[in-house]
């Protein structure tokens, strides 16, 4: 009698959910995350929505509130389109880095994929967004959504009053959101209120300022010298070009500085998502997978509702190969997954050859390994650091060397011994946003003649820019409101390749 | 703890503002495809809602990114046969690998389109916009009261058309049932005594006795029998009751003169009429039937292509399209189940000898039968013969209106005074 199993105390059997069920689901899956896995989150506020509602979502860049702009309406319109036609299913989750942390659930989903959400976002996303230093630095997750909000009333008050002013110069911030962060530079934290307050002193004292930069008056001849020892400016130069003009550009008025501070300040806020996808989207599928694993285990999820999971999961870390007609590169929940399960077996059964590679972390305890390696890095040396030569086994990377000087490429190494580390660099360099988007930063600005501004394209592995930029350019031009040149410089051989300037010259 | 929150109730529609604004910021294109889509559409799906193809050119927010060119390497998965130093020929799609997978997405509308579909009440604004609409005013029509007959129930009179088969073999059932209940009654009792003298011993008194009471049984059952299958009070009809109501119906004539001097752009400007009107009916009558009458010298009832599109050369005579018009509503639509509307198009060019008549078929053949008739002179110079014998009519009845129209913005202003309550 001794073989009898204890009878299955599942939590729920079909596959329909209830608000009672999620709320079940939702205390087993916190309990095995917090006291299991020790994982360290904030609080979850879970909000079911329709699939209207997630298109919606999605075409707001996962802004809970966002201003409005006609490019979101854009999105909305593709999105809905493709929806419709049942092109693509829609992403089983958005998830908002924000105190609480702010869930979606889809209503069409069934019981197990609820689950799976709750697992993937409300556990593991939300613990990554807790923890990483880049989250910890730039975000403040406490204040966006009011942040949020104060963009939008501040932009629809701008929009009262100045009309289709707002949405021009909103087209030119989006342009350079790409350009409107520190990538360096740490940030100082300020609450809602106190952001408010000095917005007004803001608007006085930056008006002033500039004036001060752009003045007319002649000055004495003593501080003239004094200024002829700067005769460069900016001093050093500056990356964050929203920034720039938001300071310096010479024609704003104080609403059009404060909604170029706007978007820059939102660009700031998901820029560690764009360094953290792979990371942060492993981490997530790292963790709904144990933690599934760990319910089906326990009993509380049924045969059936673990296949169904299964099923999505193998489809979420799929990696197609390159010659396959779904591939899109290298997929970045496979890849970010696959690192993160093994970190844990090199920690749990270390071989001979991950002794060699990891002597740090071989044999190691494997939650403080991962807590640690989710912690600390970025996608670019989280891959430097982790990526074991098992790995790039199994995905059998290869680097391919694309030369415009060649009419073929190159395969430059492949998953053999000596590739490895080459394949590994490459792969890390790949997922260097200094690297995928071009280096252009504000070079000089011409204060005493026409105010041209200049702007330097720092070349990286010989690129030109693309056909967009005299687009862009009269964007820039929007903003700073007089020349704007563009020059890619080559630091190889320190010349000018090709220069860009708008308004174009006439021949 | 979590916080479980439902929000399917509220915040629909968030985007909707934001759909809005994508509209109105590419109007211009938006319009241009709309007035595409007026070119080549018939003009009953005229307001199905629209696919909107729009140049991606037009719609794509710069950035700055890596162009063409330069030489870096990038990493990629599912190596089957490469080693190191492998050449291999560059994909012909597109200059860098990238990030790949682009060469593979080459589908459908092309790259450089981006298409979407509005819905039918923004097509009606963008396409009545063109014609500087504010609103549309609507007028009230002339409801025309048509009897429809409408079921109900049954009843035990009729002819025989309407008998209701499964209703009156239901009550055949039922009477047979009610009336053999007693006979089924007697049957089982003597069967029950049969039973009871059969399990007594086999004497002779008890077997004359179970003849006797099986002869009894078969008498019964003969009577039984001879019930009716079907009576004549069991038959059911089905039951009409006329009911009143405004007619659904109606029939739009187009008559456009298509003669040498009637040229695209008069054409465009004509259509674009007829579709108005025909909208305008649209939203006033479930069923619309379209009559296009294309004339010359002599009068066609033709296809719709073929009224837009085919060319004709030669003089005019308007009055053999008004003469066809009087024909075809003789023949198929009978003015008590119809509303007829007549709305003609021309550049007024007519035979002088001509236009008299055409006034007199009018008022003789044509206005006492429709609903309202309109005519559009489209010509930019003065008013031509037609007109003269037409304003006779004005002057004449009250449903018939007349505009001349210049260019095709005018088109909204003249069909609302044409629709004008008054």
């Amino acid at each position: 009698m001794d073989d009898i199993k204890k009878k299955p105390k599942y939590l729920s059997t079909g596959s329909e959910w209830t608000f009672e069920l999620i709320e079940k689901y939702d205390k087993e899956i916190a309990r095995i995350a917090h006291e299991k896995f020790k994982l360290d989150t904030y609080p979850n506020q879970i909000e079911v929505i329709s699939a209207e509602q997630m298109i919606d979502a999605y075409s707001s860049v996962g802004m809970p509130v966002g201003y409005h702009h006609w490019s979101f309406g854009k999105h909305f319109v593709n999105t809905e389109k493709q929806y419709k036609r049942g092109r693509m299913g829609l992403a089983f989750e958005i998830v908002i880095n924000s105190n609480p942390c702010i869930a979606y659930l889809m209503e069409e989903n069934t019981m197990t994929m609820q689950a799976v959400v709750i697992a993937h976002a409300c556990y593991g996303h939300n613990s990554f967004f807790k923890n990483n230093y880049l989250f910890k630095t730039w975000t403040s997750p406490d204040s966006i959504i009011d942040y949020l909000l104060f963009a939008k009333n501040y932009i629809a008050k701008c929009e009262e009053r100045y009309g289709s002013e707002v949405e021009l110069l909103l087209d030119s911030c989006h342009a350079l959101m790409d350009f409107g962060v520190d990538r360096y530079k740490r940030p100082e934290r300020i609450s809602l209120i106190e952001e408010q307050k000095r917005q007004k002193e803001r608007e006085e004292y930056m008006q002033l300022q500039v004036n001060d930069l752009w003045r007319t008056i002649p000055i004495s001849e003593e501080k003239e010298s004094k200024q002829k020892k700067h005769f460069n400016f900016p001093e050093e130069p500056e990356e964050n070009l929203l920034y720039f003009f938001e300071k310096n550009a010479p024609l704003l008025k104080p609403w059009q500085r404060e909604i170029i501070r706007i978007v820059r300040k939102i660009a700031q806020y998901f820029y560690p998502q764009k360094q953290t996808k792979v990371m942060n989207e492993g981490w997530a599928t790292f963790w709904h997978y144990t933690i599934i694993n760990e319910l089906y285990s326990e009993d509380l999820i049924t045969n059936g509702s673990y296949l169904e999971f299964i099923k999505t999961h193998t489809d979420v870390i799929y990696q197609p190969g390159f010659d396959s007609k779904f591939y899109s590169g290298v997929n970045p929940y496979a890849l970010g997954f696959n690192i993160y399960s093994d970190i844990k077996r090199i920690c749990d059964e270390p071989t001979d050859e991950d002794k060699k590679y990891f002597p740090d972390i071989a044999g190691s305890d494997y939650l403080e390994t991962l807590n640690f390696a989710m912690q600390n890095f970025k996608d670019e040396s989280f891959i430097r650091q982790f990526l074991s030569p098992k790995l790039i086994r199994d995905f059998k990377l290869f680097s391919i060397l694309d030369d415009e000087n060649n009419n073929e490429l190159i395969v430059s190494a492949i998953h053999d011994e000596e590739g490895y580390i080459d394949i590994r660099e490459t792969l890390a360099e790949q997922y260097n946003l200094s690297n995928i988007e071009p280096n252009i930063q504000v070079y000089s600005v011409n204060l005493e003649g026409d105010r041209s501004i200049t702007l330097r394209h720092i070349m990286h592995d010989n690129r030109p820019l693309s056909e967009d930029t005299q687009e862009v350019l009269k964007h820039i031009h929007r903003i700073w409101g007089f020349d704007v040149i563009l020059e890619s410089f080559d630091p190889k051989d320190n010349t000018v390749k090709k220069s860009y300037r708008c308004p174009e010259k006439n021949q | 703890m979590s916080r479980i929150i439902d929000r399917r109730l509220n915040g629909k529609n968030k985007s909707a503002v934001n759909r809005q604004r994508f509209i109105k910021r590419f109007k211009d294109q938006i319009k241009t495809a709309v007035g595409k889509a007026i070119g080549k559409r018939n003009i009953t799906d005229i307001c199905n809602s629209e696919k909107i193809i729009i140049p991606k050119k037009d719609i794509t927010e710069p950035r700055f990114s890596h162009g063409k060119g330069g030489s870096y390497t990038s990493i990629h998965a599912g190596n089957k046969e490469f080693t190191k130093n492998d050449h291999i020929k560059r994909p012909e799609s597109q200059g860098g690998q990238g990030q790949g997978g682009d060469a593979s997405n080459s589908d459908e509308t092309g790259e450089d389109n981006f298409a979407f579909e509005i819905s039918k009440d923004e097509f009606l604004d963008l396409f009545f916009e063109d014609l500087c609409l504010p609103n549309l005013i609507q007028k009230e029509l002339k409801e025309l009261e048509t009897v429809r007959y409408a079921r109900a129930g049954y009843t035990t009179e009729g002819v025989p058309t309407n008998i209701n088969i499964l209703r009156s073999m239901k009550t055949a059932k039922s009477r047979k049932l009610a009336i053999t209940g007693s006979y089924r009654e007697k049957i089982k009792e003597l069967e029950k005594e049969i039973k009871k003298l059969e399990e007594e011993n086999f004497e002779d008194s008890n077997i004359k006795e179970i003849v006797e009471l099986k002869e009894e049984i078969v008498k019964i059952k003969t009577k039984m029998e001879k019930i009716p299958f079907i009576d004549k009070i069991d038959i059911r009809y089905n039951n009409k009751t006329a009911v009143k109501e405004p007619s659904s119906k109606a029939v739009m004539f187009c008559i456009m003169d298509v003669s040498g001097s009637m040229d695209e752009a008069k054409k465009d400007i004509a259509k674009r009429f007829f579709i108005l009107l025909y909208l305008f009916l649209n939203r006033n009558y479930k069923k619309i039937e379209l009559v296009f009458i294309r004339h010359h010298t002599s009068a066609k009832e033709v296809s719709e292509e073929e009224f837009f599109y085919s060319r004709e050369t030669g003089g005019t005579v308007v009055s053999s399209a008004l003469e066809l018009m009087a024909d075809i509503i003789d023949k198929r639509y009978p003015p008590s189940q119809w509303n007829i509307y007549g709305a003609q198009a021309s550049d007024g060019d007519n035979w002088n000898n001509d236009s008299p008549k055409c006034n007199e078929i009018l008022l003789n053949k044509i206005m006492p039968k429709v609903q309202y008739f309109s005519y559009v002179e489209i010509m930019p110079r003065h008013h031509q013969s037609l007109w003269e014998a037409y304003v006779g009519v004005k002057n004449v009845v009250s449903n018939f209106s007349m505009q001349n129209i210049k260019s095709p913005q005018q088109i909204y202003p003249v069909f609302r005074e044409l629709f004008e309550s008054k």
